[in-house]
């Protein structure tokens, strides 16, 4: 099989391969000739090895995620499993009420795994999420994830996601973003989730010209 | 009976006074920008803005720059059809300064207020200026780190700052190192100079940018006695990466074929070559806006001014208060789709 350039992404380019008799996608972090040199080694390693390291990671909390066949660090490249499936993006505004309220609770509880053992996904958009025909739903592009218990790291997560549901899906978002935390209920401690959501408005008035506050 | 009745001309005067600049202009409603007339209020050497002063500026300055505006565009104020301010966001008592002229002005003439979003502004003026027709827009200046683009009717926020505005950071660096204000163009000099990366913190969260840490970093390089060159050429570097990226990520993400580049900062020729560089790999056409029309002008308003007024926006003195944390993404648009 010939090695096929699969998707162009913001931070790497994807290409479809085999690997022993395995479908795979090789992610190469390429570099970027906009930013200096030795920011840009640093971005792409570091990136490369906290992707593999958490990817493994986030399946131990039974978040499906691709399985990693081979880390190069030098190279700043990942041969990972290939997910047969949408990317969550493009199915969106396809989906009746009923499958879209249980693909967020869903994702929901995903990101309460993921946060009740420590791990932050940093970058949670519906791009990054793909679903199988098994209606399995996996979780993609780890590179700026990290390692935090930390209720400030949790809430920025909650607070993307809600800005990418927000942004590309306008039209339903506050009834997605609902059934996500009805989701992420199911999984945190009651009090512990209120704690981050009262966060999660925190990051947002903290930010520029949060809506008018009324005095 | 046919008649050949023409469409009068709209005339409207814009008048602009979120921060530093209080400006009036004249445009009229094919676009054509008549005058632009500009007061910019300059803090004492090494403090920032002090709102009250600048308001203090701004209303010992408004009689003559709107005389100007007029003067400039060859009118006088009976010519004036409608009167655009910018409403928000902004400082408090500087934008109640612009917001006061216009309301005696459209109360004494007896002509439609329409309130104008600024963030707003300095995209329509954009887009006026360089043709552009859905682009991803990267907005960056004193009191705006943005990246946004049109969707349903509002524009949508993908990514932003999370603490301070990119001008912030620039002009927050420049006053704590004694450099000149505004602090962009003085860091883009010094920068030129410096060539060794210094470690700072690099903070990207999804499409988010934050550089409060940044900041803090760089300064206490400073301290330690790190050659200012090296840390104006780091700042930069560090600082526009981190945007850049969020931009590249944004751009793959909504798959926008335009990426246009305005606010203050955007002057900066390395910000604009860096952008050049991913729209080029992203498939997009990169456009940045004259210098001319980045800054905080009456022009911008007053060219929004027009495309309100034409959509029915007008708002009764009564109502006109003026919104110092008015978002960009809460502003309903009829005139895209």
């Amino acid at each position: 099989m010939k090695i096929i350039l699969y998707k162009r992404g913001a931070e790497a380019d994807l290409y479809l391969d085999e690997w022993y008799d395995r479908k795979v996608i090789i992610k190469m972090r390429v570099p970027k000739s906009y930013r200096h040199p030795k920011l840009d080694l640093k971005l792409r390693t570091s990136r490369t090895l906290h992707e593999a390291e958490i990817l493994h990671e986030a399946k131990k909390t039974s978040v499906p995620t691709p399985t990693i066949y081979f880390v190069d660090e030098k190279e700043a490249k990942l041969v990972i499993e290939y997910i047969e499936g949408i990317r969550i993006k493009e199915h969106f505004e396809k989906l009746n009420h009923i499958d879209l309220n249980r693909i967020c609770r869903d994702i929901g509880m995903k990101i309460g795994l993921l946060h009740k053992s420590g791990l932050i996904h940093g970058d949670l958009t519906t791009s990054n999420m793909i679903l199988t025909r098994e209606q399995k739903i996996f979780l993609i592009d780890f590179g700026l994830s990290f390692h935090s218990q930390d209720n400030e790291d949790r809430g920025v997560d909650i607070h993307l996601m809600k800005r990418a549901l927000d942004s590309t899906h306008y039209e339903s978002a506050n009834l997605c973003m609902k059934s996500i935390i009805n989701g992420y209920a199911k999984i945190m401690k009651r009090d512990l989730m209120r704690k981050i959501l009262d966060r999660v408005k925190e990051i947002e008035d903290r930010g520029r010209y949060s809506g008018e506050r009324h005095t | 009976m046919k008649s050949m009745k023409r469409v009068k001309q709209l005339n409207c005067l814009g008048i602009e006074s979120t921060a530093h600049t209080f400006g009036a202009s004249i445009v009229i409603d094919n676009g054509e920008i008549c005058s632009d007339v500009r007061e910019i209020y300059i803090p004492h050497r090494g403090r920032g803005i002090h709102p009250s002063e600048a308001a203090q500026h701004h209303n010992s300055k408004a009689q003559s720059v709107i005389l100007k505006a007029l003067k400039g565009a060859g009118m006088n104020v009976n010519d004036i059809d409608i009167i655009a301010f910018s409403c928000g966001p902004g400082l408090g008592p500087c934008l109640r300064v612009g917001a006061t002229v216009a309301r005696a002005l459209a109360t004494y003439l007896n002509k439609p207020l329409v309130p104008i979003n600024h963030a707003l502004a300095h995209i329509e003026i954009g887009i006026l200026t360089t043709n552009v027709e859905d682009p991803l827009v990267v907005l960056v200046s004193g009191g705006h780190t943005a990246i946004s683009a049109f969707g349903g009717n509002r524009w949508r926020i993908y990514g932003e700052t999370e603490d301070i505005t990119l001008g912030n950071l620039f002009d927050m660096f420049a006053r704590a190192t004694e450099l000149a204000t505004p602090g962009g163009p003085e860091v883009e000099k010094m920068a030129a100079k410096g060539c060794k990366l210094i470690d700072l913190p690099y903070t990207v969260k999804g499409n988010d940018v934050a550089y409060s840490g940044l900041l803090s970093a760089a300064l206490r390089e400073y301290q330690k006695g790190t050659p200012l060159e090296d840390l104006c050429f780091s700042l930069q570097e560090i600082a526009f990466s981190m945007m850049v990226e969020a931009t590249e990520r944004s751009l793959a993400h909504t798959e926008k074929k335009e990426l246009l580049l305005t606010g203050g900062v955007a002057a900066n020729k390395k910000f604009q070559l860096m952008l050049e560089s991913i729209s080029g790999l992203q498939n997009a056409e990169f456009h940045v806006v004259d210098a001319k029309y980045t800054g905080d002008s009456g022009v911008q308003i007053a060219w929004n001014g027009i495309l309100a007024f034409q959509n029915g926006i007008t708002v009764k003195i009564e109502d006109s208060i003026v919104k110092p944390r008015w978002r960009l993404d809460q502003v309903d648009i009829s005139w895209r789709s």
